[in-house]
C-alpha cells in the first residue's frame, strides 16, 4: 500500500471509510427524497462534534459535556451572518430601525452591536467559525489543564459553561434572538438556502467536509501527537515525565474537537435555517457524547454511524410512539456504558494506531 | 555550601510537610557525576518522596534542588525532564495499549511541542536508537509486542529503556527490580553497572543483596533526614542503621 | 445601585437573603447526598435530581392520600411526609444500586453517562405516572404567611422551616458520619478499599446503604421543594447543574465546604437577582464559581494529602 495512506490504518481502514463515503455520498442521495435528505444533512452535521469527541474523549480521556458550545460558536456566527444578509434596510423598511435584524427592532435596539458589524464579511464568519472555538477551547483547555483539572470535574465545568451560555442567549434577546434564537435565514450571498437543489448542495457540502474531517483526525492520530494522546490516557504521569507539557497537548485535542464542532454547527445553521440555545444546550451536549459511545468511542468513522443511527431512531419513535422516546433513549445511555465500554468487538485492534507504519 | 555547582545534584535543607507531617525533614543530598547512589532506609523514611521532590511531582515547603547549578524547584516537570532528569516509577509506569516500540519512540526527546509533534517524522536515527535502546534492556526481540502483554520485569526493563532515550543525566529508579524473578534480577543488576558508567544513578531498593551486587556508595534515610552515608560495609556497621532496622 | 440608600440596600440584603434560603436548603440537601455519594463511591449521580421528584411526588401522594382520608391530619402530614419521602427515595436508590451502579465502579465519567440515561427514564417515568403538568401541594396554614420584624422586611414562614429542616438533616449526617458505626465503616472504605475489606467490613453493603441514603436525602429536599414551588417530571435537572457546581466548589468530601458553598451559590443568587434579574444573577453566580474553580480547582475546603 501507498505509504503516504498509511494513516488510514492499513487496508480495513481504507475500506471502512470508503463504505462511508459511499453511503452518504452515493446510496443516501439516491435512496432519499430532499426532504430526509435535508435531515440526514443535520445528523451528519451532528457527527462532526461526535467525530471531535472521539478525538478529545476516546483517544484523550477529555470527556467534554460543553461541546454544544462550540456546536452553538460555530451555528450562531453563520447565523449572524446569513441574518444580517437578510436585513437590508429595504427588507426590513417597515421596521422602526431598518437595516438591524427583526428581533433587534423588537427589542427596541436602534443600532447594531458592535460585535455583530464585522459578520456583515462573510471571510470574517468562516475565519471567526475556525477560530473562535479554538480560540475559546484553548483559554479554557489551558486554564484547567495547567492546574490538573481533569475527569469528572472538566465534565462538570464544562457543563456549567453550557448552561450559562444557554441562559446568557435567552436572556439577553436583544442581541441573540434569545429562545426562539436566529431565524428567518434565507440567502447566503444572494443564493437562496431554502430550495431543493440548495439543500441537496449543503448536504453534499456537509458530507465532503465531514469525510474531510475524518481523515484529518486518523491523520492526526497517526501522529506522534496521537500516540501521546493515548499514552496520556495510559498514564498520565509517564509522559509528563518524558518531558511533555500534558496541559498544552489536552487543550490542543479539545481546540480540535471544538473547531470540528463549530463547523458542524455552521453547517448545521445553514441546513436548518435558524439557530436557537435549545440545539446547543445541555441535552444537545450530552447526547453528542452518547453519539461518540454509540459508535464505539475510538472510531470516528464509528461516531457517524453513532450520529446516524440515534437520529434515525429518534425520528423512527419520536413519530409513532413518542412517550417511549425517552425511555430508550435512557436505555441506550444505560446499555452503551454497561455493554461497550470501549469499541465495538473485534474493532479494537484496528482501532489501534501505527499498525501500519514500521 | 556555595561551591555546590560542582555535584551533579545538590540538594539542600530540603523539608516538605503534608499537614504539618514531615516526610522530608532538612535533607541535605550530593551526588557527581556518575555516580551510581543506592538510597536506602524503612518504609516512610522518604525516598520516595525525595525522587518524587527531585522529579517535581511535589514541591518542597523549603530548601533547594540544583542541577547542574541550575535550581529545580522552580521548575514545572517537563521542564525538569528536558534539564536531564529522568525518573521510574515504582510500579512499571509504561503505556499498556501500544508496543514496545510506540513506548520507547514517545520518549525519543524530539517532538516535544505539540506542533513538534504532529509533524514529527520517524527517521533512521531514531529508528537505530530505538533498536540499540532495545537491546540493552532486552526487548530487541518484543518490539511490535503491545506492552501490556510484556511480563512484569520486563515492564520495568522497558520502563528503564524509556528513561534511557530521553539520554539523561541522572536515571532515577525506585524499587527497579519488585516482582523480579532472581535471573532478572541478576541481568537488571548487570544492566545498572553498564549504565552506571554513563549515567549517573539513583536507586532506590530494599533487597540488601542486589544492592551489594550494584552498590558502591549507599545513603540510608530515616524519617526524612540523612542517617549515614558511604560504602556497604560502613553503613552496614553503623550502630544507628541497625538499630533502626531492628527496631529499637 | 447608586439609587437606592443604605437602609434600604439593608434590608433588600436581609429580605433576599431569607428568600434565598429556601433555594439554600433545597441546594445543600440536594448537594449534601451527592457529595456523600460522590465522596465515598466516586459515583457521579446525574439522576440525583430525579431523586429529589420522587420525593416531591411521594410527598405530593401522600398529601392527597391524608386531605381525601384523614383531613384531620392536614395540618401536621408533612412531618410525616418526609420520612416517607426519604424511605421511597432510599428503596429507588437501594434498586438503581443493585441493578446500575455497582457495574460502575472505578468508571466515574461512565456513570456520569449511565445515570444521565437513568434520570431520562426516570423522567418519562413521571411523566407517564403524574402527566406533564406540574402538580403542588396544599400547605398547612401554620406554613403560609410571613412574619414581618420591621416594615421594610418580610421572612417567609416555609422558608424558615425548611431552614429548620435542612438544619436537622445535616446535624444528622454529621453525626451519622462522624458519630455511628456506619460513618465509621464508610470512612474506612473510603480512606482504604482493600483494607476495609479486609478487616471484615462489607464495603459492597456499605456503598449500597451510602448510595441509597445519599438518594433518600434527595427525597427530603424533594418534600422541602414541594413548599416552596410545585412539581413537574424535569424539575429536578434544574437544580442538578447547580448541585454539581455546589458539591465541586465546596471541595468535595468537606461537610463544612458544602454548606459553605450552598450558601454562597443560593445566596449569590437570590441577591444578585433584586438588581439584575434572575437569568442574568444566574449567569454571574455561575461564571464567578467557575472562574473560582479554575484559579482553585480543589473547591473552598480541601485537605492537603499525600499522595
Amino acid at each position: 500500500m501507498n505509504a503516504k495512506l498509511d494513516f488510514l490504518d492499513g487496508r480495513n481502514g481504507l475500506v471502512s471509510l470508503l463504505v462511508l463515503a459511499a453511503l452518504i455520498l452515493i446510496v443516501f442521495p439516491l435512496a432519499m427524497g430532499v426532504d430526509q435528505l435535508n435531515l440526514t444533512g443535520r445528523f451528519l452535521s451532528f457527527s462532526f462534534v461526535a467525530v471531535g469527541l472521539v478525538l478529545c474523549w476516546g483517544y484523550g480521556g477529555i470527556l467534554s459535556l460543553g461541546q454544544g458550545i462550540f456546536f452553538g460558536i460555530g451555528g450562531y456566527c453563520m447565523a449572524m451572518f446569513l441574518k444580517l444578509e437578510a436585513s437590508t434596510p429595504e427588507a426590513t423598511a417597515i421596521q422602526t430601525t431598518p437595516g438591524i435584524p427583526d428581533f433587534m427592532d423588537w427589542n427596541r435596539l436602534t443600532e447594531l452591536p458592535w460585535f455583530w458589524v464585522p459578520f456583515h464579511s462573510l471571510t470574517f464568519t468562516l475565519l471567526a467559525i475556525l477560530v473562535l472555538p479554538a480560540a475559546f477551547a484553548y483559554l479554557m483547555g489551558i486554564a484547567m489543564f495547567k492546574r490538573r483539572v481533569s475527569g469528572v470535574y472538566f465534565a462538570i465545568i464544562t457543563q456549567a459553561l453550557v448552561v450559562i451560555l444557554t441562559i446568557l442567549l435567552v436572556a439577553q434577546q436583544g442581541f441573540t434572538g434569545g429562545a426562539n434564537g436566529i431565524t428567518d435565514l434565507r440567502t447566503l450571498k444572494g443564493w437562496s438556502i431554502n430550495t431543493d437543489e440548495a439543500l441537496v448542495t449543503l448536504y453534499f457540502i456537509t458530507a465532503v467536509l465531514l469525510l474531510a474531517v475524518i481523515v484529518l483526525g486518523k491523520w492526526l492520530l497517526h501522529t506522534k501527537f496521537g500516540r501521546i494522546l493515548i499514552a496520556m490516557r495510559d498514564r498520565e504521569d509517564r509522559v509528563r515525565f518524558s518531558g511533555y507539557d500534558v496541559a498544552n497537548f489536552k487543550a490542543f485535542a479539545f481546540c480540535i474537537a471544538a473547531t470540528f464542532s463549530a463547523i458542524g454547527g455552521a453547517m448545521f445553521t445553514l441546513q436548518e435555517g435558524f439557530m436557537s440555545p435549545s440545539l446547543i444546550g445541555i441535552i444537545p451536549s450530552i447526547e453528542f457524547v452518547i453519539f461518540a459511545a454509540v459508535g464505539g468511542r475510538l472510531s470516528l468513522i464509528g461516531a457517524v454511524y453513532g450520529a446516524l443511527a440515534i437520529g434515525f431512531l429518534r425520528i423512527a419513535f419520536a413519530e409513532a410512539y413518542p412517550q417511549l422516546w425517552l425511555f430508550l433513549m435512557g436505555t441506550v445511555f444505560i446499555v452503551v456504558v454497561l455493554f461497550l465500554p470501549m469499541a465495538w468487538p473485534g474493532s479494537t485492534r484496528n482501532m489501534r494506531l501505527g499498525r501500519a507504519a514500521c | 555550601m556555595s561551591s555546590n555547582t560542582d555535584f551533579l545534584l545538590a540538594v539542600e535543607d530540603l523539608t516538605v510537610s503534608f499537614d504539618g507531617f514531615k516526610a522530608i525533614n532538612g535533607l541535605n543530598f550530593y551526588m557527581d557525576e556518575k555516580e551510581l547512589r543506592v538510597v536506602i532506609g524503612p518504609n516512610g523514611a522518604g525516598k520516595t518522596t525525595l525522587l518524587d521532590l527531585i522529579c517535581g511531582k511535589t514541591k518542597p515547603t523549603e530548601g533547594s534542588i540544583k542541577f547542574r547549578g541550575k535550581e529545580l524547584t522552580k521548575l514545572p516537570e517537563h521542564r525538569i525532564v528536558w534539564e536531564g532528569v529522568g525518573r521510574k516509577f515504582q510500579t512499571p509506569s509504561i503505556y499498556d495499549s501500544l508496543t514496545v516500540r510506540e513506548n520507547l519512540e514517545v520518549s525519543y526527546p524530539r517532538g516535544r511541542g505539540v506542533w513538534g509533534a504532529v509533524a514529527f517524522k520517524r527517521d533512521e536515527a531514531l529508528r537505530e536508537k530505538t533498536h540499540e535502546i532495545a537491546s540493552v534492556v532486552l526487548l530487541a526481540e518484543a518490539l511490535e509486542t503491545e506492552a501490556g502483554l510484556l511480563s512484569h520485569g520486563q515492564k520495568q526493563w522497558l520502563e528503564i529503556g524509556m528513561l534511557l532515550m530521553q539520554d539523561p543525566a541522572l536515571l532515577m529508579l525506585d524499587e527497579p527490580i519488585a516482582g523480579m524473578s532472581a535471573r532478572e534480577r541478576e541481568l537488571t543488576a548487570e544492566l545498572l553497572n553498564r549504565l552506571a558508567g554513563k549515567h549517573s544513578i539513583i536507586v532506590i531498593e530494599h533487597d540488601m543483596n542486589f544492592v551489594k551486587q550494584i552498590g558502591r556508595k549507599v545513603t540510608v534515610l530515616h524519617q526524612g533526614t540523612i542517617l549515614a552515608e558511604g560504602d556497604m560495609e560502613t553503613v552496614q556497621s553503623d550502630r544507628r542503621v541497625i538499630d533502626v532496622y531492628l527496631g529499637h | 445601585m447608586s439609587d437606592f440608600t443604605t437602609q434600604e440596600l439593608m434590608a433588600i440584603f436581609a429580605m433576599q437573603g431569607f428568600a434565598g434560603l429556601s433555594f439554600f436548603s433545597v441546594l445543600l440537601l440536594m448537594a449534601l447526598g451527592l457529595a456523600i455519594i460522590y465522596g465515598q463511591m466516586r459515583v457521579i449521580n446525574m439522576a440525583h435530581g430525579e431523586f429529589m421528584v420522587i420525593g416531591a411526588y411521594a410527598t405530593y401522594l401522600f398529601s392527597t392520600f391524608v386531605s381525601a382520608q384523614m383531613p384531620w391530619m392536614m395540618d401536621y402530614y408533612l412531618i410525616l411526609a418526609i420520612p416517607f419521602a426519604f424511605l421511597v427515595a432510599f428503596i429507588v436508590g437501594w434498586v438503581v444500586e443493585f441493578v446500575l451502579i455497582r457495574h460502575l465502579y472505578h468508571r466515574p465519567l461512565d456513570t456520569l453517562l449511565a445515570t444521565w440515561g437513568l434520570a431520562l427514564i426516570m423522567q418519562q417515568a413521571f411523566r407517564s405516572g403524574f402527566g406533564a403538568r406540574e402538580v403542588s401541594v396544599r400547605l398547612p396554614d401554620w406554613l403560609q404567611g410571613s412574619y414581618r420584624p420591621t416594615m421594610m422586611i418580610d421572612i417567609p414562614i416555609n422558608g424558615l422551616a425548611i431552614m429548620g429542616l435542612t438544619l436537622v438533616v445535616t446535624l444528622g449526617i454529621a453525626w451519622l458520619l462522624f458519630r455511628s458505626r456506619w460513618g465509621l465503616r464508610v470512612r474506612c472504605a473510603t480512606a482504604n478499599r482493600e483494607m476495609a475489606g479486609a478487616v471484615g467490613i462489607n464495603t459492597r453493603g456499605v456503598d449500597r446503604l451510602t448510595f441509597a441514603l445519599g438518594c433518600g436525602i434527595a427525597g427530603i429536599a424533594g418534600a422541602a421543594f414541594t413548599t416552596i414551588s410545585s412539581t413537574g417530571p424535569t424539575s429536578g435537572s434544574l437544580y442538578i447543574v447547580d448541585t454539581f457546581l455546589v458539591v465541586v466548589f465546596g471541595g468535595a468530601g468537606s461537610l463544612l465546604g458544602t454548606v459553605a458553598s450552598a450558601f454562597t451559590i443560593a445566596q449569590g443568587q437570590s441577591v444578585l437577582d433584586f438588581f439584575i434579574g434572575g437569568s442574568m444573577g444566574k449567569v454571574i453566580t455561575l461564571l464567578i464559581v467557575v472562574a473560582i474553580l479554575m484559579i482553585r480547582p480543589q473547591g473552598l475546603f480541601a485537605s492537603k494529602v499525600r499522595r
